[in-house]
């Protein structure tokens, strides 16, 4: 199998199985089960297919173009370091699926569970086989998430959220330091590749970043692997359910960090800092945590600590500077993935079995289920390190480094060996605890459920791991001893020291301090075990430290008070002071660009004035200036100057040879012009005399008032002043020629049209153009979402003044089967008739602008738009009742029928081997007609047609839709008015208010 | 001309922002309005002022800048048209909406604090 092939499977399969899982239905726990199963051993048998390679001292490498313009690339690699962790992944992997197959609840939605299981799998793999730092810092970021999702699956309960948020906070912020480390590592060797960050050791250790590179590694090293400061994240994670501790706190994401610092092992290693740093955390953890186990009194608390500790022990063995204390670490972190998984699934099966975790509660299950207190029996031994079993050699081996280390702080060295037998007493005690408790003593009272053994496949996986512990205890060197020795030298490379895995190594100092260790936990558990018995809440001398609150409060701090506080002195919820800054800041800004940059006269002089447009212009600054002025109390009087304003831009167009533009102008503006007008139906009245009333009142605010009124005058003529004199600046300047030469070259020869701004819409710019219209079709169905929900304020509820005058008793109104006036049928009846006539004659006038579009000034757009407002007209004149009798409208078919032509039109030219978006144009000959364009650009016009024609209906028809709607509702009359014939428009009511 | 154009813009921009710093919600949406405009010819204008040119190309003619307006601002201004049209439909709605729930168009949903 090529190398490519299998390291993309490796990662790939299990996210490919994820998403294939998470689509099941939440009932088919088998199946999902089955699937995680089978990729687990798909992954184990490509593991094992790379080993010939890897125990050769080759690697297994692939790289993929990613970035190549900044040399970066995807580089998947196996060596045997990363082969092993490989294998203890898919391995545990698939003996954690087959408990978890037994362990789930049929209840819980187990494909959900078994998708992230997978998802983490494949993250975790990328993890160990990554050949580039960044790719590696992205796939540790996905295991903080993907565990996030894990130990927060039973999300109901609060333990699970807070646990799952903690863990994710603390090693999710490490990834960030460890992105930044690996930012600095790149900056120093110049390459993210892995294998030539791995040959610098010496650049890395002598450059004057190399302190902060090793710091911000480190964090994210000792926040992922738990150690101290940082260890109390995992504790908490201990809500997942435990198939996901047994997987992330043995083999999988704990083990990340202590795979990292031994990955870097040969470049960040052998300094002081590095002694320090990673020794001491180490140290501190591995004392600290085994301690506080002692006093757990829930299981899986227990061998949270005790996972800690152990990770702390190998942390320690890095931190020690010496290959055999590596060859130590690497071996530990094996035999501890053994015996903690059988560990976490046996402590998994008393629960499942007997409703509880806790030691106090539990005992003498002996009796009840003595094949599972066998295995986990032998389990917790070689976690104590008693000899023949696997805990014993790598703690043998780690006394004898303790004893032997070198470095220039002898201080330290001294309480090494000790803090080394008092770690492993501890580790005595707290394993004798977990046995003591649970299997042993009198029979169990009133436990939840009746205990028994589990079903034969749940102990299945626990049989399998304990059996390898003890295998690996008696035969070390026949066993894993091939594996070790190929992890370890692709690790070290030529320094691998000499080291031996026999059983006997004859009467030593080692062999002595395991014996005093095993003799002082012994002792230690037996003084202390009637207390334990009654229960402790929290280790003795620890009281006070508990990391969690100290993190709770630091959380509280960051995120409620200080952001609080921030928020009062920087930010505001009012709109009105942030559009205040945000207009100062343009004009500061572009001040200072002046100040800074000069400004000088254009090139050009300005051309002469001409008087119609100058007359033009006076109007509409006066329309403008009075739209401004009536916006308040007026509504309806600055809408139409607003239109006025608007047919001024649109004349300006015109005038400097815009065609297209002063066409899309018009029609926007019309349909605008009646969007705010269905929307001034639902303001409230603002009468002038009122407000004067209340600001003649109290003095105070009226000064506050016209203070703040002309603040906002200099900043509104600020902004005008300084838009005017930018725009006068660019104008009396040559414009460059950037594009516009070459669309305009181009525009006929590869367009295929004369219309150079349509061509560049529709086929240059194409891709544009879609996302502009994706963006249309947004914002109509979200005026629409918004509008079903639309609740009037009480006020506006009532019909209006305005059409109760042209109802009730009026000339002509006829009154209703239900007493309700409507006007005659005779209102309106010369614009009716006229707005019938027009209706055919508008939709020629769109079909024509679009068809033309490509050649001469019109387009989809502006036909779009020539197409809504006609049947906007006919609303207005005949009424919502009268035209929806008559035309029946789906915008939403138009719309999605419009995305899904211009989506098309741009995916078809795939299927000519062209990329996305690629027009093709010709000219037929028709007869009688002529040369007709039929470029690919037209059909995507047509697309853009069709959406706007459906958004624009979709909105103007949701908003007039709420007249009637509320028109029904208000009076609470026996029944809605069936045959309602002709209801007066909306816009009429809305327009009598202003 | 050039001068008539950018007092023009000025105009709209100076009436656009007046309105948008005003606390009511019908005030805000016109202002906008204005300000589009005025921006909208700013960014057409980038591409100079031309009467008369010819904004629709010969068959089989490559055109020049002496000829013809330049699309390129044209084809921007476009675009801007259009998104603006957009907005000012989604601003209305969620105004309306807002109204509706709190009783008040003031921009924040409740009257200042005396």
């Amino acid at each position: 199998m090529p190398d490519a092939l299998l390291l993309v499977s490796l990662v790939g399969l299990p996210f490919a199985a994820a998403l294939i899982a998470g689509l099941l239905p939440s009932a088919s726990r088998n199946l999902a089960a089955g699937l995680a199963g089978g990729v687990s051993l798909v992954c184990l048998a490509l593991v094992w297919a790379a080993y010939p390679t890897v125990s050769a001292g080759g690697v297994l490498r692939a790289e993929f173009a990613w970035m190549p313009t900044l040399g970066l690339n995807m580089v998947l690699r196996i060596d045997g370091f990363a082969w092993l962790f490989t294998g203890l992944i898919s391995g545990i992997g698939a003996l954690v699926v087959l408990y978890a197959r037994y362990y789930m609840s049929a209840e819980d939605p187990v494909p959900r569970f078994f998708s992230f299981l997978l998802a983490f799998m494949g993250a975790m793999t990328g993890v160990v086989i990554s050949g580039n730092l960044i790719q590696l810092a992205f796939f540790w970021e996905l295991t903080s998430l993907f565990s996030f999702l894990l130990i927060g699956y039973w999300h109901h309960s609060a333990a699970a959220r807070d646990g799952a948020r903690m863990a994710l906070t603390i090693t999710a912020t490490g990834g960030l330091a460890l992105f930044g480390g690996v930012l600095v590592l790149g900056h120093i060797v110049g390459s993210y590749d892995l294998d030539v960050v791995l040959a610098s050791g010496d650049l890395i250790r002598e450059h004057p970043l190399y302190l902060v590179a090793l710091v911000l590694v480190l964090l994210g090293a000792l926040t992922k692997s738990a150690q101290f400061p940082f260890h109390f994240w995992l504790p908490h994670a201990m809500a997942a359910p435990t198939p996901v501790s047994a997987y992330l706190h043995s083999a999988t994401l704990v083990k990340a960090g202590v795979f990292l610092m031994a990955r870097l092992w040969p470049v960040l290693s052998g300094t002081d800092e590095w002694f320090l740093l990673v020794g001491g955390a180490g140290l501190i953890t591995m004392l600290m945590a085994a301690y506080i186990a002692i006093f757990q009194n829930d299981l899986k608390g227990l061998l949270a600590y005790s996972t800690i500790s152990h990770l702390g022990l190998i942390t320690l063995l890095l931190g020690l500077n010496s290959e055999l204390a590596l060859v130590a670490a690497v071996f530990h972190i094996m035999n501890h993935a053994a015996f903690k998984a059988s560990l976490f699934m046996a402590a998994g099966i008393i629960d499942h079995e007997t409703g509880t975790r806790d030691i106090r509660r539990l005992s003498g299950l002996n009796r009840s289920m003595p094949f599972t207190a066998r295995l986990a029996l032998v389990a917790a031994a070689a976690m104590a390190g008693v000899p023949l079993l696997n805990g014993f050699l790598s703690k043998e081996m780690f006394f004898a480094e303790a004893l032997t280390a070198e470095t220039q702080m002898h201080g330290l060295l001294n309480i090494l060996p000790f803090a080394a037998m008092l770690a492993s007493a501890f580790a005595v005690a707290y394993s004798l605890r977990f046995i003591h408790g649970a299997f042993f003593g009198p029979d169990p009272v009133d436990l939840p459920r009746k205990p028994h053994e589990p079903e034969t496949w749940m102990r299945f996986p626990v049989e399998i791991l304990v059996l390898t512990c003890i295998v690996v205890g008696i035969l070390p060197a026949a066993t894993v001893g091939p594996f070790l020795a190929v992890a370890v030298q692709s690790v070290l490379g030529e320094n691998v020291p000499y080291y031996s895995l026999a059983v006997w190594h004859g009467f030593n100092l080692p062999l002595l301090m395991s014996v005093v260790a095993l003799a002082l936990g012994v002792a230690l558990y037996m003084l202390l075990a009637t207390r334990l018995r009654r229960g402790l809440d929290w280790p003795p001398l620890f009281r006070g430290l508990e990391a969690r609150r100290i993190f709770d409060r630091v959380m509280v701090f960051l995120s409620w008070r200080m952001a609080r506080r921030l928020e009062l002195i920087f930010g505001t919820r009012r709109l009105q002071p942030q559009l205040r800054l945000i207009v100062g800041a343009g004009i500061i800004a572009g001040a200072a660009a002046i100040w800074a940059g000069g400004i000088g006269p254009g090139n050009l002089g300005a051309s002469p004035v001409d008087p119609v447009l100058a007359l033009v212009w006076v109007v509409g600054a006066a329309c403008a200036i009075g739209a401004a002025w009536q916006a308040k109390f007026h509504r309806l009087a600055a809408l139409i100057l607003l239109g006025g304003a608007g047919l001024v831009v649109c004349v300006t167009f015109v005038w400097f040879s815009a065609p297209d533009l002063a066409l899309t102008q018009l029609t926007v503006e019309v349909v605008t012009t009646v969007l705010l007008l269905l929307g001034l139906r639902w303001l409230p009245k603002r009468l002038p005399d009122a407000k004067g009333v209340a600001g003649g009142v109290e003095g105070g605010t009226e000064v506050m008032t016209l203070g703040r009124r002309i603040r906002d005058l200099a900043l509104a003529v600020g902004a005008g002043g300084g838009l005017a004199a930018l725009s006068y600046a660019v104008m009396v300047r040559t414009p460059p020629d950037l594009l516009a030469l070459d669309f305009l070259a181009r525009a006929y020869s590869e367009g295929g049209g004369t219309n150079a701004v349509n061509v560049i819409l529709v086929d240059f710019r194409g891709f544009d153009t879609l996302g502009e219209i994706f963006v249309v079709a947004a914002v109509a169905l979200t005026t629409f979402a918004l509008l079903r929900r639309f609740r009037p304020a009480a006020d506006s509820v009532e019909v209006p003044e305005q059409q109760r005058d042209q109802g009730d008793g009026a000339a002509g109104a006829v009154m209703t089967g239900n007493g309700e006036w409507r006007p005659g049928s005779d209102w309106l009846l010369l614009p009716f008739t006229l707005t019938r006539l027009l209706f055919p004659v508008m939709l020629v006038v769109a079909v024509f602008l679009l068809l033309r579009g490509h050649d001469l000034a019109g387009g989809g757009f502006a036909a779009g738009m020539v197409v809504a407002i006609a049947i906007i007209l006919q609303y207005m004149i005949g009424g919502t009742d009268w035209t929806e009798d008559r035309l029946r409208l789906r915008p939403p078919l138009w719309l999605g029928g419009g995305l899904l032509i211009a989506a098309g039109t741009g995916l078809g030219a795939w299927l000519f081997g062209r990329p996305f978006m690629t027009s093709y144009f010709a000219y037929a000959e028709l007869p009688l007609i002529g040369q007709v364009p039929t470029a690919s650009a037209l059909i995507f016009d047509i697309g853009v047609f069709m959406l706007v024609v459906g958004a624009t209906l979709l909105m103007l028809v949701a908003l007039a839709h709420q007249s009637v709607r509320a028109h029904r509702a208000a009076p609470p009359r026996e029944k809605p008015p069936a045959m309602a014939r002709r209801d007066p428009a909306p816009v009429a009511a809305a327009a009598g208010e202003g | 001309m050039e001068l008539i154009l950018s007092l023009g813009i000025g105009v709209l921009t100076g009436s656009g922002v007046w309105l948008l710093l005003r606390p009511r919600t019908f005030q805000v949406i016109i202002g906008l309005c204005l300000l589009s405009y005025a921006v909208n010819l700013f960014i057409f204008s980038t591409g100079g002022l031309r009467t008369g040119a010819a904004a629709i190309l010969q068959r089989g003619e490559a055109g020049t800048l002496a000829n013809y307006a330049d699309p390129l601002p044209q084809a921007l201004t476009l675009t801007a048209i259009v998104i603006s049209f957009a907005t000012t439909a989604l601003l209305l709605v969620v105004l309306l909406a807002s109204r509706g729930l709190t009783g008040t168009d003031h921009v924040d949903g409740r009257e200042r604090d005396r």
